[in-house]
């Protein structure tokens, strides 16, 4: 039952960006200061381009490997590393809102399952809420926590670690 | 010394109160006997783990660490009894007693040589079974009594599991019955005396009985393999996580007084009582019978210590799976076997 | 199996928790189970007893600080988180470490790896029920500890690692010492195996318990053993290497009916395999400096980097973007432990609470990795 016996092909990031941007024209791609081929996507496009990158057969991004929650400045956004088991390519998925106050977006745990928890923690870290997440609450920090601490205008008192 | 306190007992008192006083002095002693024994089984289950584990073992309070479970008693006897709000009090407070006093019971009728034997009756091993199934009584109440749903479950627990294996210990115990023609324990050495040891009487039968009960009486005492009951990695404690100070060390000890009172049924059906392996000091008069009914206790439960460093613990429906699939039927077909083995007059 | 058995009694689904204070969860994890009888309807864990707010704290310090941070996250693993950070830090600064330098990570993210799993078959045996393997477990790492004590000068935390290289050089006794424990360990690891998996109950405990089948695991972002036992080729060692494992012979260490009894083989394996390249390599440590002189403050180039690392507990992702400025704009590290944990409760529906026990120690938790 090993999964990786298919013919193993591995895409340059130009291939991928042939195929990423044939099914939107709002996607921005960058490869600049970084390793990984990185696409931007609109808030409201997030899903669907999610799912069609896992679907997509010559694509098949099926290992979700980091999510990570970041902070701007002027916007909140949510970086996704997505790999490929099949092909071990690789792409990174950045999407970003400049509401601060109540940042929404789609959640992709439907697509990948590890979302779940890894949303959970962007969620408490910098209060981005995930539509259609099973279960948003805070993950690490207690339920009572006031405040998002991983935003960079985040400020407590007492338990400030960066002065 | 027994004849002449005897005697003594009768020439001051009337009859009545004579007999009364001496069951009272018996009994002291026995309880005196067996709590310090019992501390001594929790010392060797402690050496034993320690030498199984590559440990040194209690070594610091007295020679050889001897005293460490007597520190450990009096620590437990001074200790604050805490319990939770919302116990049922008088069933909280019944359990520890019910657990050790039917434990302690069952020593009565131990023959622990030919001339100490408390109590003789005629149904020493139906005595014995009922007695020691009974103690199950205050793990359920201890753990109904908590209010802790970790407890319950491990009450619970402890219910099925010894309501399951009594019966393998009974027929494996049955089966020997067959043999020996009476359930009094003195005649059941009695008869070994000049057929030898029942299990080599019995032959094949009588080995596969003593395995069952082996694996029976480990679950009755709920030991690992078997210790679901406490099992520590998934309730905690099991059905004592409430109790602390001296009511927790009843349970602790009735445990260990369980163990002893299982190995002592098993040496005395299987493995001849106080007899001597093929009567090597029967001719000795000074010797002490009951040294051999000791020794052969202290390997069985050397025996039932080894399962319990080495194996790991069942599954609650694997436990119910051994006995309703595997052990019941074997024991049943068992009996079978040893009356025709009885019958056709096999035996050795 | 379901009950069959149609009865009048009314019975009721209840709610227990399991930890933060108790002896199976490995730390202070809080597991939320809803049970019926025996059978766990649902497992919720509650997250965050011991989060320290690494991430936040790295957004503070310096790269140098920030390598000390990560032994405390996954403590069992602390050589190779050390390394992540480290390697994510020559990447962007174009660093190119000494041959020397390599191979000594390796060897001792090795050990460190044998050390993990050790623990791990003590804990795992303890957790079924099995008391005395735990100590066997410790008697054989406690030979690894001191191994690094004498290089390093700390047993668990071994903060050896620097951006640029290594802290000092090898203790000269270091490759006696760890040929003679790689001797040793040969002949221990069969004898683990018969203790345990020789035995029918941990068979019957381990074998079709808690089967994760391999689309799930690779969407529920599982690495390390956890995937591996179920067929998914996911060693980052193999797919991306790092450090000197492009220069060893070594298998992926792959079962493929995904239940607790194929990680426990994954491990057995792994251990095996980490002492194959561990001897690959003693023999072959390269002369030369043990570290790359940096600047006193390092400051990154402005961009995003990304490393990953195999730990023994799976993938350990190290997440930069930097400003351009002594300390990063957002560190994050991609845990293996959160990623693993989110299979629980597929695995653990339907199951005993014996199980779940089984389960949890196979998936090999390590809360503060989790909570970070």
């Amino acid at each position: 039952m090993v999964l990786m016996k298919v013919k193993s092909k591995k895409m340059t990031n130009e291939e991928i960006q042939h195929i990423v941007s044939s099914w939107s024209d709002t996607l921005t791609f960058s490869e600049e200061d970084s390793e990984f081929l990185n696409v931007e996507v609109p808030v409201d496009e997030l899903h669907k381009i999610c799912s069609q990158l896992k679907s997509n057969s010559d694509l098949k991004f099926d290992y979700l490997f980091c999510v990570t929650g970041i902070d701007w400045g002027e916007d909140l956004g949510v970086i996704y590393h997505l790999e490929s088991t099949t092909f071990r390519h690789a792409i990174v998925v950045k999407v970003k809102t400049s509401d601060r106050e109540n940042p929404t977006m789609d959640s992709v745990s439907d697509i990948w399952y590890t979302a779940e928890l890894h949303e959970m923690e962007v969620y408490d870290f910098f209060g981005i809420k995930f539509n259609n997440h099973p279960n948003l609450k805070r993950l690490f920090l207690p339920l009572e926590w006031q405040g998002w601490p991983l935003r960079k205008d985040y400020v407590d008192e007492e338990n400030m670690i960066i002065k | 010394m027994i004849e002449t306190i005897h005697n003594w007992l009768y020439s001051i008192m009337p009859e009545g109160a004579a007999s009364i006083t001496e069951m009272v002095l018996i009994a002291t002693a026995y309880l005196a006997l067996f709590a310090i024994a019992g501390l001594y089984l929790v010392y060797l289950e402690r050496k034993v783990a320690a030498w199984f584990q590559l440990r040194l073992g209690p070594n610091r309070v007295g020679p050889f660490g001897m005293f460490q479970t007597m520190a450990d008693a009096l620590k437990l006897v001074s200790k604050e009894l805490t319990s939770n709000d919302r116990i049922d009090k008088l069933l909280y407070n019944l359990a520890p007693y019910f657990v050790i006093v039917t434990a302690l019971i069952a020593l009565a009728v131990l023959p622990f040589s030919e001339q100490l034997q408390a109590f003789d009756i005629n149904i020493g091993v139906f005595f014995l079974l009922a007695v020691s199934s009974m103690g199950v009584i205050g793990i359920l109440l201890g753990g109904w009594a908590s209010n802790n749903k970790y407890a319950l479950i491990g009450a619970m627990r402890s219910g099925i599991q010894t309501i399951s294996y009594e019966l393998s210990v009974g027929l494996s115990l049955l089966t020997m019955v067959l043999l020996t023609g009476s359930l009094q324990l003195s005649e059941i050495i009695e008869v070994q005396r000049t057929g030898g040891w029942l299990i080599l009487q019995g032959h094949i039968p009588a080995v596969i009985a003593f395995m069952i009960f082996m694996i029976a009486g480990t679950a009755e005492t709920n030991r690992a393999p078997f210790d679901l009951v406490e099992a520590e990695s998934e309730l905690g404690a099991g059905f004592h996580t409430e109790y602390s100070g001296m009511k927790f060390a009843y349970f602790f000890l009735a445990e260990f007084i369980n163990m002893f009172i299982i190995a002592s049924i098993a040496v005395v059906v299987f493995f001849g009582g106080w007899l001597s392996p093929f009567g090597i000091t029967d001719d000795i008069t000074w010797f002490p019978q009951m040294l051999w009914f000791l020794i052969k206790v202290l390997g069985i439960i050397f025996l039932m210590m080894w399962f319990r460093w080495t194996f790991p613990r069942l599954r609650v429906d694997q436990l119910l799976t051994l006995e309703w699939k595997y052990l019941l039927p074997i024991n049943l077909v068992n009996i079978v076997i040893m009356a025709i083995v009885i019958w056709l007059n096999l035996t050795l | 199996m379901e009950p069959t058995v149609k009865s009048n009694i009314k019975t009721e689904e209840y709610f227990i928790n399991m930890g933060p204070q108790h002896p199976a969860t490995h730390g202070v994890l809080r597991m939320m189970l809803t049970i019926d009888g025996e059978i766990i309807k649902n497992v919720e864990p509650d997250l965050g007893y011991i989060h320290r707010s690494i991430e936040k704290m790295c957004e503070r310090d310096s790269y140098q600080q920030i390598v000390h941070l990560t032994d405390r996250m996954d403590y069992l693993s602390s050589h190779i988180n050390n390394e992540a950070v480290c390697l994510v830090v020559e990447k962007a600064l174009e660093i190119d470490v000494p041959e020397r330098v390599k191979v000594i990570r390796t060897i001792i993210g090795e050990l460190t790896r044998i050390a993990s799993h050790c623990l791990w078959w003590g804990v795992m045996g303890m957790d079924v029920g099995a008391l005395t393997t735990y100590f066997y477990a410790f008697r054989d790492r406690e030979l690894i500890n001191d191994i690094f004590e004498e290089t390093c000068g700390a047993r668990l935390t071994m903060n050896y690692n620097i951006p640029g290289g290594l802290m000092f050089d090898i203790h000269p006794n270091f490759v006696k010492r760890t040929k003679e424990f790689i001797a040793h360990f040969k002949t221990k690891i069969p004898e683990y195996d018969r203790l345990l998996k020789g035995n029918v109950i941990f068979q019957k405990r381990t074998k079709g318990i808690g089967v994760l089948s391999p689309e799930d695991a690779i969407s529920f972002g599982a690495s390390g053993p956890v995937a591996r036992g179920s067929g998914v080729n996911c060693d980052i060692r193999k797919i991306h290497p790092y450090s000197a494992y492009d220069l060893v012979k070594f298998e992926e260490a792959l079962q493929t009916d995904g239940d607790c009894l194929a990680r426990y083989k994954v491990r057995i394996q792994e251990m095996w395999q980490s002492l194959s390249i561990i001897e690959q390599l003693i023999d072959n440590i390269p002369e030369g400096d043990t570290k790359v002189a940096t600047k006193a403050v390092i400051k990154l180039p402005k961009g995003e980097y990304y490393q990953r690392v195999e730990t023994a507990r799976g993938e350990l992702g190290c997440y930069v973007n930097s400003t351009g400025t002594k300390n990063p704009y957002r560190f994050k590290f991609r845990s293996p432990g959160l990623s693993n944990l989110g299979v629980i409760n597929s695995l653990a529906t339907g199951s005993k609470i014996g199980d779940l026990v089984a389960i949890m120690a196979t998936i090999d938790i390590v809360v503060p990795d989790i909570d970070r």
